[in-house]
């Protein structure tokens, strides 16, 4: 029975580098391959919107260093997935240049790497739209209209497991692909090893996070995977760490709404009667995931656009009688920003107070807000279109509750502690546009592959 | 005097919230051995009806909730007011969601 072997170091490559240790006792074992994703939705929209990155260069470049040099050694393919947090046509380029870069530092033999764009212009999506393809609304949201589209800035695809394992086919040796699901870049060479859809994207849903699926918790040490069909064994590889039946089946429900199902491109995986059995102390097994294509293949789409430039500013309130009024300061100065820059909606900028010491970490879901905190710290949030009017609102915003008029405050010299009385620059505000799946007429179609031959010892001789 | 009670802290070993996409959060409950999790699934302490009460939504905003036996876990997700990391939002992971489930009495 085919079993491949697969080395997976990171659950989210640079986003805090890896342990080493764990790593290289994994290279021991001689795996077939060494893959690791690099991007998350978790990191909210700015990345994509703004196309930026979350990771420091450093990082990302101590974890891809990390694992070409150990692929090279091996003679191994080496897969990374979501290039630089968001897979953009920038993190692609990006990440191959890296590699280049360290193989022309370590003066590696020649090798071919094959980079997977998932990039879409706004134009190729609305005139998929005009020509009446649907753009599905996922998690209750609405189909997607042209209207919509104009206001996303930048877009990636998520493929699925084709593109990858087409790029192996032809002798990729490193792959970097754009956005791509975490679970693909693991099922590519199981489905390419013969294995069926149902044993290749669980494998890959079990060992996405690496250690993650390990206990106890802890992050960024590597996993190793045997896979024979239905038949997906895990381990963990630092010493203090095990992969039992609890915490692999603990993680097959992590950070999705149904631990039953996971959807691909090409169809949907059941999860429902799998089992998850001890091998040895530090070795898990999994089976029992079946397959369900589907009728036609559905490429997910995320999508960012910009809301407007932000401002913060940061506000302390200690007077009980100002901290019992709160609400009623806030809307006194929400009502002087409105007869200054005119209703918010229709004037186009918004305020947000976030009050720590009550609801500033789960607001409108906080159940228990306390009635008489002992001190306030809100953060004033203000959002607009123009940045120096953003920076007007925030600063009226902030040092409205320092004037505000309540009728029996007793400091009459300000109701609020400002903590610097400065307005802090933020990042612009972005927001998810696109969460929404589209058909295709194969599960290849959107993405784009290039071959490159990297010759670490030609570019160190020049 | 002390209560003599039990909650969902005393009988889980991990309690955890979590972004599952862009537009929800969701939260796992996991029990410390196939006891306590058959106590608290009995019970009926968890209950689309019961979270939408403790987070003070209305029931529909539950889109979620699967008893979950291979890991001896309860799990229900819930639809966020807007999409995680918009302005306005304060838990861009959603990390940060699974603290009132806590002092769940489980009877």
């Amino acid at each position: 029975m085919t079993a491949v072997t697969i080395l997976c170091p990171t659950g989210h490559l640079g986003f805090t580098p890896f342990e080493k240790a764990s790593f290289l006792a994994g290279c021991e074992h001689a795996p077939d391959f060494i893959v690791a994703d690099s991007g998350s939705c978790d990191i909210g929209p700015y990345p994509l919107g703004a196309d930026s990155q979350a990771s420091p260069p450093a990082w990302q470049r101590h974890d891809l260093e990390a694992m070409l040099l150990a692929a090279r050694r091996l003679g191994v393919p080496m897969i990374v997935g979501s290039a630089s947090d968001t897979g953009t046509d920038r993190g692609v380029e990006q990440f191959a240049a890296m590699i280049r870069d360290i193989a022309a530092e370590h003066g590696l033999a020649p090798f071919r790497l094959a980079t997977i764009k998932s990039e879409q212009t706004r134009e190729f999506l609305q005139a998929r739209l005009a020509a009446g393809t649907p753009i599905k609304g996922l998690d209750g949201r609405a189909d997607a209209d042209a209207a919509l589209l104009s206001r996303t800035d930048r877009i990636v695809a998520v493929m699925d497991a084709e593109p990858i394992a087409a790029a192996l086919r032809e002798g990729a040796e490193v792959v970097i692909a754009g956005r791509a699901s975490d679970c693909a870049l693991f099922a590519a060479p199981l489905l390419n090893a013969g294995l069926s859809p149902a044993t290749a994207y669980y494998a890959g849903k079990l060992m996405e996070c690496a250690s993650f699926c390990c206990e106890p918790f802890m992050g960024k040490e590597s996993i190793l995977g045997r896979i024979a069909e239905d038949d997906i064994r895990i381990t963990a590889l630092h010493p203090g760490q095990r992969c039992t039946p609890a915490s692999l089946a603990g993680h097959a429900m992590y950070e999705r709404r149904n631990p039953f199902y996971e959807h691909v491109v090409s169809g949907t995986v059941d999860m429902r009667d799998c089992r998850y059995e001890a091998v040895d102390e530090r070795t898990a097994r999994a089976s029992g995931a079946r397959f369900i294509p589907a009728v036609t293949p559905m490429v997910k789409l995320e999508g960012a656009g910009k809301v407007g430039e932000r401002r913060l500013a940061v506000v302390g309130i200690r007077d009980p009688y100002v901290i019992e009024n709160i609400d009623a300061a806030i809307a006194w100065a929400r009502a002087r920003l409105a007869e200054r820059f005119g209703a918010p909606d229709a004037a186009g900028w918004s305020v947000h107070y976030h009050l720590f010491g009550r609801n500033g970490v789960m607001g409108e879901l906080e159940p228990s807000p306390p009635a008489h905190p002992h001190e306030l710290g809100i953060v004033v949030e203000t959002v607009c279109r123009d940045a120096a009017r953003a920076e007007e609102i925030c600063a009226l915003a902030a040092r409205n509750l320092f004037y505000a008029r309540l009728p029996e405050v007793k400091g009459t010299a300000g109701a609020a502690a400002l903590m610097a009385d400065e307005i802090l620059i933020g990042k612009p505000g972005y927001e998810w546009t696109l969460n929404h799946v589209m058909p295709v007429r194969d599960a290849c179609e959107l993405f784009r592959t290039e071959f490159h031959l990297v010759d670490g010892r030609a570019r160190r001789a020049a | 005097m002390l209560r003599n009670r039990t909650t969902l802290r005393d009988l889980a070993s991990t309690i955890r919230s979590k972004n599952a996409g862009v537009d929800h959060i969701t939260f796992d409950v996991i029990f410390k051995d196939r006891t306590a999790f058959e106590r608290v699934r009995e019970s009926g302490v968890l209950s689309p009806e019961t979270v939408a009460a403790l987070y003070r939504i209305p029931r529909e905003r539950i889109t979620d909730f699967v008893v979950f036996e291979p890991a001896n876990a309860i799990k229900f997700t819930l639809r966020r007011a807007r999409p995680s990391g918009s302005p306005g939002e304060s838990d861009v992971f959603g990390s940060q969601h699974y603290a009132p489930l806590f002092e769940v009495e489980v009877p």
